[in-house]
This record gives structure tokens, sequence and C-alpha cells, in this order.
């Protein structure tokens, strides 16, 4: 080895294949995908929010637990052969309640963060865009908006208007769409420097043209992380105001709304009441951060390697 | 730096204005007047109109707004109908409370969670980091109020080391001596804090574990206690004076539900019985105060960043 020249570092030879083939295509979202999938937490996460969603949605016609109609009879019973997991002081089966609930909490978490992330991504991509006074007034709502804390406002409507599973997504939507639309902004200011975002103005794409096709597409890695933590964030959300007595009320229960129920008995040691709706909603809000932490680190990883 | 910082205040101006803009139309529009709750459910609309005109409830909201503002620069919050107080009055009796949990509890919460974080990404994937992550974890995903559910059921009726409720007293030093009924609620809020810091903690002193200065100090032979506590700890300490200025909201929010779930005579109890009550300009007020509050904080936490970090500063 000269001691003079300066020696390249060795060809990294033993990546490629015996034959000398090409191996296959590590770039873009096979790369993402396959990152996650190798991440065990993030399937374990998947597989509990698939699990939940089917057990919200597809258990109450397999399982026909009492929830409508009040059985004064069987109140406060016990978990048992006929309850497996006890009655409330309505007679309500908990587990079928379970379900029913889980409906309401999921649906709303994920309406919540669809219409956060769709509205942020806009407004995001115009604000990246266009730039100038557009994007500082933009800007300024968003850090008015997020200075309010969302749970007084949310409450406050709530008892104005009562709550219901559209308008508790719209609210919930309405500040959830602040940060996607500040991390948007962010990569398409990145973004808009880029050889492709001009061979597209070049060729006469109009600015809609633009930020459908070209910015978002390239900005989904940030959205898709951010829209996970945001499901999560709306379920422990809505929890807290039905917890509080002002979140949704029969016949539509919600987790959190069976818990307030739940704690007034608490000191008569009817567990059955609390704690499996609180392990439930812990479980799913810990499964979308799997996901979510699993995500930004395949998508990161996709992104370095740009 | 100067130029920065007048900008920032500047910035802070703006966002203060435009959120008191918003809370005031809400107010307005939800609670046009508070004529109903004055004179009687039973009140004739010709003597709500009356009423209205005469307490200036029927002007345009540009001009209710401004009164409104010069009313809140001078202290003036508005006034409960309901109680019969004004919203300072009343704010007046607990803000010190609040302040008192929120407070301790963020202090201990940074006391913990700094260590801690250092400790997980010293220890990187060892048994100790894994079970404190794993913790971390579960009790990140935990709402504020199944925790203090679950403390209570355990700590207070099973095993009767502490109080269910919280101090009643109103007396502030009695409350801070009093730590049989505010351990609990004190744990709650920081325990929620502390996964939430711990968490970032842990990935920043990764990142900075990961500098060529700590390789640097290794190599010149520094003991490793002095290498992380002065090189690693002011450095990754910077990005969590941002974290904590960003999480004033749901300090808020956590103290609402806390004090709620104890019982405690604070600004969050206030608020809650006032949902119950219905008592909107009381809401509106603490949400006005909130939104100046989180505003104040980032303000604080931005010049506090920019003092503390030379690469800022002098960039």
């Amino acid at each position: 080895m000269s001691s003079v020249a300066p020696s390249l570092p060795p060809l990294d030879i033993t990546r490629a294949p015996e034959g000398g083939e090409v191996g296959p295509i590590q770039s873009g979202w096979r790369l993402a995908v396959r990152e996650f999938a190798q991440n065990r937490l993030a399937i374990i996460g998947l597989a509990i929010l698939v699990f939940f969603v089917v057990f919200c949605f597809i258990g109450p016609l397999i399982y026909h637990g009492n929830v409508i109609n009040s059985n004064l009879g069987a109140t406060n019973l016990p978990p048992s052969a006929g309850y497996p997991l006890g009655t409330t002081n309505q007679g309500f089966d908990e587990l079928g309640l379970l379900m029913t609930g889980g409906q309401a909490s999921l649906e709303v978490g994920f309406c919540a963060a669809v219409i956060g992330i769709v509205i942020g991504a806009i407004v995001g991509a115009v604000a990246g865009l266009v730039g100038g006074i557009i994007d500082s007034i933009l800007m300024r709502v968003v850090d008015v908006f997020l200075s309010i804390p969302i749970l007084f406002v949310v409450l406050i409507i709530a008892v104005r208007y009562g709550a219901s599973v559209l308008g508790l997504s719209v609210i919930i939507g309405s500040y959830f769409w602040l940060v996607p639309a500040r991390l948007v902004r962010g990569e398409v200011l990145t973004l808009r420097e880029r050889d492709f975002v001009s061979a597209a103005r070049i060729a006469g794409a109009s600015r809609r043209r633009l930020i459908a096709r070209h910015l978002i597409p390239n900005a989904l890695g940030v959205m898709i992380v951010n829209v996970t933590f945001n499901v999560a964030d709306a379920i422990l959300l809505v929890a807290a105001l039905g917890f509080l007595g002002f979140g949704l009320h029969y016949p539509t229960q919600d987790w959190g709304d069976m818990l307030s129920n739940g704690i007034s008995y608490m000191q008569d040691g009817y567990w059955w009441l609390v704690y499996p709706v609180g392990a439930c909603i812990v479980i799913v809000v810990m499964a979308c951060n799997l996901i979510g932490d699993a995500l930004r680190d395949s998508l990161d990883v996709r992104l370095r390697r740009r | 730096m100067t130029a920065y910082l007048i900008r920032r205040v500047g910035t802070s101006i703006v966002v203060v204005i435009g959120v008191s803009i918003f809370v005031f139309l809400l107010l307005h529009i939800i609670y046009p007047s508070p004529a109903i709750d004055v004179l009687g459910v039973k009140a004739t609309p010709p003597a709500i109109k009356a009423w209205n005109r005469a307490n200036g409830f029927d002007r345009p909201w540009i001009v209710q707004y401004w009164s409104y503002i010069v009313g809140v620069l001078h202290g003036n919050f508005g006034h409960s109908y309901k109680l019969n107080q004004s919203v300072a009055a009343l704010f007046n009796e607990r803000w010190a409370r609040s302040a008192y949990l929120s407070g301790i509890s963020l202090l201990f919460a940074i006391l913990i969670a700094v260590p801690l974080g250092i400790y997980q990404a010293v220890k990187r994937n060892t048994l100790g980091d894994n079970i404190v992550t794993s913790l971390a974890f579960v009790t990140y995903a935990m709402p504020v109020f199944f925790l203090a559910l679950i403390l209570i059921s355990v700590f207070a009726l099973d095993l009767h080391f502490f109080s269910f409720e919280a101090s009643q007293s109103t007396n502030l030093l009695v409350v801070m001596g009093d730590w049989y009924a505010m351990t609990l609620p004190i744990a709650t809020l920081t325990l929620i804090s502390v996964a939430a810091y711990s968490r970032y903690m842990r990935s920043t002193a990764m990142d900075a574990l990961a500098q060529d200065y700590i390789k640097a100090a290794r190599a010149k032979g520094l003991p490793e206690r002095l290498v992380l506590w002065r090189h690693l700890v002011r450095n990754a300490c910077l990005p969590m004076v941002t974290l904590i200025g960003l999480s004033i909201p749901s300090l808020l929010a956590g103290n609402l539900i806390t004090e709620s779930v104890f019982n405690y005579q604070g600004l969050g109890f206030l608020f809650y019985t006032s949902l119950q009550n219905v008592d909107y300009p009381i809401l509106l007020a603490y949400t006005l105060i909130g939104a100046i509050l989180t505003v104040v904080g980032n303000l604080v936490a931005d010049i506090a960043l920019t003092v503390a970090d030379p690469r800022i500063r002098l960039a």
C-alpha cells in the first residue's frame, strides 16, 4: 500500500450476489415497508389495532350482549358465565358495551385525524408554495390556534351544542390540522427547490397540479407519521371528554363515558367497570404510538437515503 | 440577537391579539348576552332587548370586543352572572393553588426526567433501559384520569398511604405542607409529564452521545462521570427547554382533569364546575388566560434557548 497516495475505501462487493446480477431495488416505498415489517413492535402494534377494529365493529354481530335495554334485575353483576365482563349499574353487558363504545372512540379518532391531515396538507402546501404574505398570515393563524388549549375549546363547544360523532370529529379535526400544516410547509419549502418541481413548472403545470401531483405525494412521509400520532391523541381527547361527562351519551356510549360511570362504583370493589375499559384505551393508544414510532424510523431511513 | 428578540416579542403580541379575538368571538356567538341569567328564564324578549341596550350588549361586536380588551388590560375579566362575582375575584382565590400544583409537578418532572433520559441513553438497550422505556411508554399512553384512578385505588383505598382527596384548605402554606393529601395529585401530574419528557430526553441524549465532542472528551481520558456532567447534560438539556414551553397546553389540560378527580379547589376545578353550571364568562376567561400563558411560556422558552445556546445567539 503506497504511503504517499491516498487509497480509496474498498468497494463493497459483498452485497452483490454471486452471479453478478444486481439485487432488488432498495429505495422508495418498498424499503420503507420492509423496514417497517422488520420492526417486531410495529407488527404487534398493527395486529393490536386490527384486532380492536374487528372487535369493535364485527364483534357485536357475533356476540349479542345487551347494550340497549336496561335490565334492572341484573345490575352490577361480577364477571360470570352469562356476562363475561359483568354488568353495569343499568344492567348493560360490559363486554358488549366495550365493543359498541369502541366504535365511537375509534371512529372519532380516525375521522378527526383524517380531517386534520387533509386540511393541514392543503394549507401547508399552499403556504409553502405560494410564500409571501399568504404564508405569513397562514402561519400566524396556525400559531394563534396552537396557543389555545384544545381541551377547553372542545369542552365549551360540547357544553353548548352537545356532542356527536360527526361534531366531535369536525372540532377535533379542526385542531389537528395545525401541526401537519407546519410540517408539510417545511417539506414543501425544501421540495420546491428540487429539479423535478422546476421541470414540472417549465412543462406548464398549474399550481394546483404541482401541489396535488408532485409536492404532497413527496411529503407523505411526515404526514403519515403525524396522522398515526393524531389518532392516538384524538382517542385520548375523546376519552377525557367522556370522562368529564361531556362526551357522547346514551345510546352511543364511548370508553370515556363508561369509565366515568364506573368510578362511582370503585369503592364498592366493582373492578370490572373500570379496569377493562381503561386497559382498552391504553392498549389502543399504545398500539398507535408503536406504529407511529416505527413509521417514523422507517420513513426517516427512506428520506435519509434519498 | 436583539433584532430576533424584538421580532419574537412582536409575533407573540400578534398571536395574543389573535387569540383574544377568537376567544371573544366564541363567547359572543355562544353567549351573546347574559340577559337570561340576570332576568330569569321567563324573561320576555322586549325585556331582554331593553336590558341588552341598557348594558351595552347590542353594540356591534367590534365595539364590544374593544371594551372587553380594555377591561382585560385593567384586570377585569368579565363577570359571572351565575355566581354573582367578578371572574377576576374568583381567579384570585384559586390561582395560587393551581400554580403550586402545576409548578411542583413540572419541577419534579424535570428533576426526574432529565437524569432518567440520560440514564436510558447511556445504558441503551440494557435491561434497565428496556424496563424504563416500557414503563414510560405505557404511562404515556394512559389518560390522565385513568392514572389518577389507579393511584387512588391502590394507594388511597387499598393501602391507605395517602388521602383520596386533595387538600381542601384555603391557606397555601397548609396545602404545601400537607403531604398526606397532596402526594397523589402531584404524583399523577408528575408521572404523566415524566413519561413524555423522558422519551424525548432519551432521544436527544442519544443524539448528543453520538457527537464528536463526547468522543474527544473520552479520548482525553476524562472520567465518564465528568463526560456526562460537563458535556452531555448541558447539550442534551437544550431541546428540553423548547419541549417544556410547548407542553404548557397539556399541563393545563392535565391540571384540569387532576383537580377534578381529586376535588382540589383550583382554577381547573373552577372550570369543571363552570362547565356544569354553564357559566360562559368564566370558561372563556380561563381559556384566554390559558392561551396567554401558552404564548408567554413559548416566548420565555425561546428566549431562554437563545440565551443558553451560543450557536443560536451568534448565528
